[in-house]
């Protein structure tokens, strides 16, 4: 990113904090790039003359007569066909020892979709896990979380739905990622020999937080070219959003703005909506897909980070370790997946929401029927039965390494009906169970 | 004001969507105004005034913005156009025509019309020469798409005018002058299809606001039922994510007894407007058949919109309703979710560094909601016909935690409370309306109660004032198994609790994505009410507590197999049969 000739420099600071730092210049726009002692930083507010940058390296050693020009547009991703099989950091350039990307230069966190041009997402991405496919079915154009303790495989669990997701290109976008786990999603991805679809931004642990703030819209504006320049399926894995909105926190505090729920700022729902409502499924045939981990901590979805999060996304996949089987399951109660509507027993069999609805209250039925032993008490036979079911549902659909296809899962669940129920103790309807109730001899 | 010369300003300084302008003249307060980029006008509002510094919020990115920019006043606040050609089509927040927009992208200051010019309608005169009229008075009707759609005196006419002249039956545009009005110093004022008016101000052309009495029909049976809305009435849906607001919301802009539906989409997902756009044009209206599309209008704000106009959006739809009531329609608005509304005034309020009330929204948030809740409501007109405007609004409380300031001011405003809970959603017990903390005030009124004896059935409300009784029975029978054990309690408690659950899975559940299912027509809740009841008068005998729960799923069972079959079909009256069988076997004689 060369700066323009002739441009103006700054060298007189008027105030540092830990992450921004104010002067006085001229005819700057808002959300202008700037360099601020050889760092990249960008304008956040303008009253007067005085001008308000965060510096996303941070500003540690920055003097007040820093050298500070600026570079009359806000940042951008020079974006062609180059980009696949690449390695960015935050800021666009190359952290694989390639040279840089030629191509056409886009303005990272572009404009919104017209709604009225958009088109109702009605692909189904099929993974082989049944705690995705049957009870939380994805589509092309959706946008779902991981909701994951920090201890929890999500990066494990992301990268298997990435590989055998059918799309055109995958574009990691990672924000505090561990140094391992990068290596992971760049090995994981090497090995299946699909490098080539691949297109990386990267901030890892190492790289300062604010920087992290430009990685999903660098992410999607790279997501966009393939989307609709070249209409193809892309899915966007961004991880960890938690850490994004923690740099977000960062900022909004330095700039003394009124915190709100869990000292984060107040406008923490539109930013994270700015980023998801990117996908999108287009009317040509392209579409962008955003698959995403936000961290919880202990569990508490009720943190303001996975509370926007849910309210903004549709659906999440909850993680969780099952005790009783021992494997990590997604969770049959805190997942959801909005747009499963849109293809269960439309893009699958019949009998897909009867199946899912009904595996799932019965597993709400043994959640009770533990309560009950745990509190001392008896269990009738309909109970025992429920555990029994419960064991097995979680050991052959809900467990993370399922790998079978849709038909396989109802048929799984329909025998596990028939092992542990008689026909008017599920409540479906008549039609199926007469159908699809598997005839014992 | 004497002067007549525009205001213009220069920008002095950006904090995202908060522009300080300072100004050569007088602004007002909401005033509208528009930032002079090079290539585009950026549409901004007037929020503060400081005396030569005017603080405005921008309806669009404010990404290159400089110091020094022009800006320009309007003198007029937010307005819509109120027009034939409303019905069935998409705007924004501030009522431009999203299918008008060039491009996939929404590029900042496209500002496309709200109506047609070009177009011609139908004109039908109502009005007479020498009548005496003043605003809201119908003159005349077009048709709209099937809705008998009134040409009215301007609501910002005011005093007293009479007729001079209506124009004859036959085709005009919007533009057209349809009527001469003379205002009381004898002056010609010329009238045509169209005009505006500012969102913020209430439509108040109708003659008194009685309590609404009359029960809007949603086909959702935990409603109609227990808590039942009014034509007129004021809703609220609060619940945490993904526990079924905006299914709800849908199901009910479908099924509900409307002539028009206005559906705000505040700050939500795109992809669920996207699924109006895809359904509504497709579903039969079973009233006029037509297509429901054709009788709804959408605003699109949705959360990747700019913030400012997501506050608009909800002004600009219940200003949408206002007008087509003054028609003498029943007109059902739909926000979702009024959280983000306030979250938008939260932002603004932030950035200009206002002293926060709880949680950082705004101070005066109650007052602000109470105000748009009491635009709702059953009106007379001036010519005795009677519109209603029937107000739902979902809301998102911060951690679905009811106890935050949205949720707390708005069960001050509203007079039904549908609370949703993260328990039901996550048993899958759809719609996840919690039965015993939601209320309807409604169905205390008398009036309502009349209503319903004389429209439903002599002994409704005293049946629906008993199945909520039988729920709170139902649940302290299980609160005391829970504690006791199952052998802990007597055999009456298992009983008591099962008939509860039979109310639960057979009247508050109720499938949104099932063919028949999802819509229950009033006497069909009647009749499954009856035999619910029926069920629930039965003395039953039973050996041992085990034999109750296979027993009451064989009961809940075919109840459930007649909800998913068609109404008084074969099917129905064979699951009903079967019923009757399975009750008789354990009747106490
Ligand atoms: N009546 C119903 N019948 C069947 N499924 C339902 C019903 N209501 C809700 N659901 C299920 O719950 C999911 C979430 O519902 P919905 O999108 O309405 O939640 P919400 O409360 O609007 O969430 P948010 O606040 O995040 O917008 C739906 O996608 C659907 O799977
Ligand atoms: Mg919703």
């Amino acid at each position: 990113m060369e700066t323009k000739a002739f441009q103006k420099i700054y060298t007189k600071i008027t105030q540092i904090t830990k992450a921004t730092c104010s002067l006085n210049a001229d005819g700057v726009g808002y959300e202008e790039l700037a360099l601020v002692h050889g760092r990249l930083a960008q304008v956040v507010k303008i009253q007067g003359q005085s001008v308000t940058l965060q510096v996303f390296g941070g500003t540690e050693g920055i003097p007040s007569n820093a050298e500070v020009t600026f570079y009359g547009r806000p940042p951008t991703l020079k974006v062609s066909d180059d980009l696949a099989g690449r390695f960015f950091n935050s800021f666009g350039l190359p952290i694989d020892g390639g040279p840089e990307v030629e191509g056409d230069e886009r303005e990272i966190g572009g404009p919104s979709v017209n709604p009225v041009r958009r088109k109702q997402p009605s692909e189904l991405i099929a993974t082989g896990i049944a705690g995705i496919d049957l009870n939380n079915t994805l589509v092309t154009g959706q946008k779902i979380p991981f909701f994951a303790d920090p201890d929890q495989p999500f990066n494990q669990v992301m990268a298997m739905v990435a590989l055998r997701a059918k799309c055109n290109k995958i574009i990691l976008g990672g924000m505090g990622l561990t140094n391992d786990d990068y290596l992971y999603f760049k090995n994981v991805f090497d090995n299946a020999g699909v490098l080539d679809r691949i297109v990386s931004f990267v901030n890892t642990t190492e790289d300062p937080p604010v920087e992290r703030l430009l990685v999903p819209d660098m992410a999607l504006t790279a997501a966009e070219y393939f989307a609709v320049d070249r209409n193809e399926d892309v899915l966007v894995l961004l991880t960890d959003m938690t850490l994004y909105a923690d740099a977000l926190s960062i900022v909004s505090n330095r700039m003394d703005q009124i915190p709100s729920k869990d000292s984060m700022p107040g406008s923490l729902y539109s930013d994270l909506a700015k980023i998801y409502e990117k996908a999108v499924q287009f009317p040509e045939g392209g579409s962008i897909t955003i698959i995403a981990v936000t961290t919880l901590s202990g569990g508490d979805i009720t943190h303001a980070i996975p509370d926007n999060t849910g309210y903004i996304t549709e659906g999440q996949l909850f993680l969780r370790r099952d005790t009783d089987i021992g494997k990590v399951i997604i969770d049959p109660f805190r997942s959801l997946s909005r747009l499963k509507q849109l293809v269960i027993g439309k893009k699958t069999r019949e009998d897909h929401p009867q199946v899912m609805n009904t595996a799932v209250r019965l597993y709400a039925d043994a959640a009770n029927a533990r309560t009950k032993l745990e509190n001392g008490f008896d269990l009738t036979d309909y109970d025992e039965r429920t555990l029994n079911f419960a064991r097995e549902y979680s050991e052959k659909l809900l467990a993370i390494d399922v790998n079978i296809d849709i038909k396989a899962m109802l048929d799984t669940g329909w025998e596990l009906f028939s092992t542990h129920f008689r026909p008017e103790e599920v409540g479906m309807r008549e039609e199926l169970v007469e159908k699809y109730w598997p005839k014992k001899e | 004001m004497k002067e007549n010369k525009l205001t213009k300003g220069k920008v002095a300084g950006v904090i995202a969507n908060l522009v300080m302008v300072d100004v050569d003249g007088p602004v007002s307060q909401n005033e509208i105004c528009y930032i002079m980029l090079e290539d585009v006008k950026l549409m901004a509002e007037v929020i503060k005034v400081l005396e030569k510094r005017a603080y405005i919020q921008v309806f669009e990115s404010t990404r290159g913005l400089r110091v020094g920019t022009d800006v320009e006043f309007t003198k007029g606040m937010l307005e819509v156009t109120l027009g034939p050609g409303i019905l069935s089509r998409n705007y924004d927040g501030l009522q431009h025509d999203l299918n008008k927009m060039e491009g996939v992208f929404l590029q900042r200051g496209d500002y496309t019309s709200a109506l047609d010019d070009d177009r011609m309608w139908s004109f039908t005169p109502v009005a007479k020469k020498g009548d005496p009229v003043a605003a809201g008075d119908w003159l005349g009707e077009v048709d709209e798409n099937g809705q008998p759609h009134k040409i009215m005196v301007p609501f910002k006419f005011t005093g007293k005018y009479k007729v001079k002249s209506v124009i004859d039956k036959g085709e005009y545009t919007i533009n057209e002058t349809i009527a001469v009005l003379l205002d009381s110093e004898e002056k010609e004022v010329p009238v045509t299809m169209v005009q505006k008016w500012p969102v913020k101000v209430p439509i108040k052309a109708y003659k008194n606001k009685p309590r609404p009495f009359k029960l809007l029909e949603t086909g959702v049976r935990t409603m109609d039922t227990l808590n039942p809305i009014v034509e007129g009435g004021t809703g609220f849906i609060p619940g945490p994510f993904g526990s079924g607001k905006t299914v709800l919301q849908h199901a009910i802009s479908k099924q509900a007894e409307a002539d028009i539906v206005v559906v705000a989409a505040c700050g939500e997902r795109a992809n669920e407007v996207v699924e109006i756009f895809a359904e509504f044009p497709e579903i039969d209206d079973p009233r006029t058949g037509r297509k429901l599309m054709e009788r709804t209008t959408i605003i699109a704000n949705t959360s990747n919109m700019p913030v400012a106009a997501r506050e608009a959006s909800v002004y600009t739809a219940m200003t949408l309703a206002e007008y087509y009531r003054a028609m003498g329609l029943r007109v059902l608005l739909l926000a979702d979710s009024t959280s983000r509304w306030a979250q938008a005034l939260r932002e603004m309020s932030n950035r200009m560094e206002e002293l926060p009330g709880p949680d950082a929204f705004p101070m005066d948030l109650p007052a602000i909601i109470s105000n748009f809740y009491s635009r709702a409501g059953y009106v007379y007109l001036n010519n005795g016909e009677s519109g209603s405007i029937t107000f739902i609004g979902t809301v998102s409380p911060a951690g679905g935690n009811l106890k935050e300031p949205v949720t707390e001011s708005t069960k001050k405003a509203a007079r039904c409370f549908y609370a949703l809970s993260q328990q039901r959603a996550d048993s899958k017990r759809y719609p996840a309306i919690d039965p015993i903390d939601s209320y309807s005030k409604y169905i205390e009124y008398p009036e309502l109660q009349e209503y319903l004896k004389k429209n439903v059935g002599e002994n409704w409300v005293e049946n629906v004032l008993k199945i909520k009784n039988i729920l709170i029975r139902g649940k302290e029978a299980s609160e005391q198994i829970n504690i006791l054990g199952d052998d802990g309690v007597p055999i009456g408690y298992h009983v008591d609790f099962w008939k509860s659950e039979v109310i639960d899975f057979v009247i508050l559940q109720q499938d949104a994505f099932d063919e028949v299912d999802r819509s229950s027509p009033i006497q069909r809740q009647k009749y499954m009410l009856e035999k619910v009841l029926n069920v629930y008068d039965t003395g039953f005998e039973f050996g041992s507590f085990e034999e109750v729960n296979p027993y009451f799923k064989r009961i809940i069972n075919e109840f459930k197999q007649m909800n998913f079959s068609d109404y008084e079909s074969d099917r129905f009256y064979k699951h009903e049969k079967e019923l009757f069988n399975i009750i008789d076997e354990k009747k106490i004689a």
